[in-house]
């Protein structure tokens, strides 16, 4: 739309009424011109422009985390149907007795059955020991990684960071693959152990528990090792000689001022190994045995074999539900300490 | 290592405290031999031997890098000496660990724990040795009120000043009353004002409490104010040890007597050297300079005459004897310090001597002004000779 009526200047303005009702069509038509449009929108982005750096995020957020969530959430209280796909929809309409419904089915078997099938809660326990023992085994290799990181001369220090980062330039499938080489019985662990003579029989190592707790504290342990280097790095190493000074044995003092402070670095680690093991699906599949049962393992089953999805769904809500948990024990956690960790 | 004749007025007084390191039967508390440390390459403290007496206020004064805080950080323990060895009151220190050491030390950055309270935190050196609850809260409060931080016990260090915070470092380096409480830049965080009463206050706990320190600074100022004895430090070497009157009218080097305050110095050659006197004949000040302390030297040797500034006399009008000791030249700087003013006057060769005098009178009534010809004037006792 053109503003040209408006930019053409009128002949003769008396004061009065009239003008200002020229003005008021002045105001509206240039309103819709290209340039007013233009700067309108110039002024909204000015006055809104920190609403929408805000609102980014949330838009990225509900677009591929709470949209997908909500059609997985939907789909654990559908019916399993053989067809294509191979659920039923949640809402329909139904036509009886010459009356008209619109039916909303929320089918609660899918989660009754994972409460009543032993096979899932067991596989739900499982999970979360065999996540919470890897967890605990990672924090025990990170815990020294990174202290004697933290403590290694400066310019060794890019170096080191950079060996625990590199393992992630190759696939991870490619990596946990690996393991099987050198875990199997006639893989490179035993033939070494074998040729020092500290065992005569190869190790069962490869589909046990303990190749899963191996391929787990491998594949995470940079996860954990990154957070509580940046907690340790950022210390004042005067705070441990000071703890020294005042008569803490060195061991003591790294448990009562280093890992204590560190802490909120060591629980970030502890919930970034913790909650991806929990639903890990790879590693249990390639390293565990048939009954290392974990519930990442289930969920691909139900998917692709049973093409059960509402159950394989509802596993997925319920997995979420549980490790929310401790997410949120974790800022109620630090939300208490308040902003009492700056190190000063 | 005190001066080899001491003068009358530096000798032991009965109205000052007793000086155990001019008593020969007085044992050391802390006896550092032939100390060195060497880190890669790079001779941080090197051949150290030093004696402080329990009751002292020792501080080790130098420039950054002089290793003043390694021989602190040795005695504490975080650091062996290469060689030599380190005593406290009569142990060797070579295999006792830092937390075994009859030491606390107070650090530069204070090193409060974050996530303790400053009761927490002055009380975290009984906790170590398990001491009682119940004792611990007494010594802590009481401890809390001798520094004057007696109702901020509940909270956190992020929630103080830094003369709070250095405060609490002290109440915890002191809680278990060391045998000696090394302190590191104690004061070097803040303010000027904060500082000097600080200052104080530190002399003031050091002898309520009874107990001897040794802090390292590198502002002479606060060494001055604070100690018993001065060690000066240079390139890891002590170069001077003594009391700051000594320190400062007999430096025993000119790098001494220029970090230690102002001070003129004039290149010259010995004329004539005896036990009670010597002629230094400078072409720098255009005149002899007789001093009334006799140095082992001979005549034609090569010396340096240093004057403090508030030491000489400046006056419109030549003295009375004019044979020695006596220069003239133009002001050309005058810097106005409220109580004092230092004058910079050009002498004929060139040489600037900084003359400072006390503002007796107002300034609008000041008698020498820029471009003014003053004459400037020492007594015998203001000079001192240097060889090196």
């Amino acid at each position: 739309m053109s503003g040209q009526p408006a930019q053409t200047p009128a002949p003769y303005v008396s004061p009065g009424p009239q003008t200002t009702a020229f003005e008021v069509l002045e105001r509206t038509t240039s309103a819709f011109s290209f340039y007013g449009v233009l700067a309108r929108f110039v002024q909204w982005l000015e006055r809104s422009g920190r609403t929408l750096v805000i609102a980014l995020p949330f838009l990225w957020l509900g677009l591929f985390f709470l949209a997908p969530f909500l059609i997985v959430l939907k789909l654990s209280f559908s019916e399993t149907v053989l067809a294509v796909p191979p659920y039923a929809p949640l809402v329909a309409w139904l036509e009886e007795n010459g009356l008209s419904y619109l039916t909303v089915r929320l089918n609660l078997s899918n989660y009754l059955l994972l409460f009543e099938d032993s096979l899932y809660v067991r596989a739900f326990l499982n999970s979360l020991r065999i996540s919470a023992v890897a967890t605990f085994l990672t924090l025990c290799v990170a815990l020294p990684l990174a202290n004697a990181m933290s403590r290694a001369p400066e310019r060794w220090r890019a170096l080191l960071l950079m060996m625990v980062i590199l393992p992630f330039w190759t696939s991870f499938l490619i990596r946990v693959y690996a393991w099987i080489g050198i875990l199997k019985p006639e893989g490179i662990l035993n033939a070494v152990l074998i040729g020092l003579g500290v065992i005569s029989e190869p190790l069962t190592i490869l589909n046990t528990d303990i190749a899963v707790y191996i391929g787990i504290v491998y594949s995470y342990l940079p996860f954990m090792v990154l957070p509580i280097y940046a907690s340790f790095e950022k210390m004042d190493p005067s705070l441990i000689e000071a703890a020294v000074d005042l008569g803490s044995p060195p061991i003591k003092a790294f448990w009562t001022i280093t890992v204590r402070i560190a802490l909120p670095g060591i629980i970030a680690g502890c919930l970034l190994v913790f909650i991806p093991a929990a639903g890990e699906f790879v590693i249990p599949d390639l390293l565990g045995g048939s009954e290392t049962l974990m519930i990442g393992r289930t969920l691909w089953l139900e998917f692709f074999n049973n093409r059960d999805w509402p159950l394989a769904s509802a596993v997925a809500i319920v997995l979420l539900a549980a490790l929310t948990v401790p997410i949120v024990l974790f800022q109620r956690h630090q939300a208490r300490r308040g902003g009492t960790d700056g190190a000063s | 290592m005190t001066a080899p004749d001491l003068p009358a007025a530096l000798a032991p007084d009965a109205r000052l405290p007793a000086e155990p390191w001019n008593d020969p039967k007085a044992t050391p508390l802390i006896k550092i031999r032939n100390v060195i440390k060497r880190f890669d390459g790079f001779v941080a403290v090197d051949d150290v031997w030093l004696d402080i007496y329990k009751g002292e206020f020792f501080s080790l004064l130098g420039p950054s890098g002089c290793g003043k805080t390694t021989l602190l950080r040795l005695l504490a323990g975080f650091e062996q000496p290469t060689s030599g060895t380190i005593e406290i009151d009569g142990v060797d220190m070579a295999d006792v660990p830092p937390h075994r050491r009859p030491v606390n030390m107070m650090f530069q950055s204070y090193a409060l724990f974050p996530h303790m309270t400053v009761e927490q935190n002055v009380g975290f050196g009984l906790k170590q040795e398990h001491v009682p609850r119940r004792e611990i809260s007494r010594r802590v409060g009481e401890m809390l009120e001798l520094v004057q931080l007696a109702d901020l016990g509940r909270r956190r260090p992020h929630q103080l000043s830094g003369g709070q915070k250095q405060r609490v470092a002290l109440a915890r380096a002191l809680i278990k009353r060391p045998k000696l409480l090394l302190l590191d830049e104690p004061l070097g965080a803040l303010d000027r004002r904060l500082r000097e009463q600080t200052q104080f206050e530190l002399v003031n706990i050091q002898e309520t409490l009874g107990l001897t320190f040794i802090i390292v600074t590198h502002d002479q100022d606060e060494a001055m104010t604070v100690s018993t004895r001065i060690a000066i430090m240079d390139r890891g070497r002590t170069v001077q040890v003594g009391t700051p009157g000594e320190i400062y009218e007999y430096p025993n080097s000119l790098y001494v007597a220029g970090f230690v305050g102002d001070v003129n110095v004039f290149e010259g050659r010995v004329v004539e050297a005896g036990k009670d006197h010597v002629t230094v004949r400078s072409p720098e000040s255009g005149c002899d300079i007789y001093t009334d302390r006799g140095i082992d030297a001979v005549p034609g040797q090569e010396a340096y005459a240093a004057i403090r500034p508030e030491k000489i006399e400046i006056g419109k009008a030549p003295p009375a004897d004019a044979r020695f000791n006596c220069v003239t030249g133009r002001v050309f700087d005058i810097a106005y310090l409220g109580s004092l003013s230092t004058y910079h006057v050009r002498l004929a060769t060139g040489e600037v001597v900084k003359v400072s005098a006390a503002n007796r009178s107002r300034l609008v009534e000041r008698p020498i002004t820029w471009e003014d010809q003053v004459w400037l004037w020492w007594p015998p006792s203001a000079s001192v000779v240097l060889l090196s």
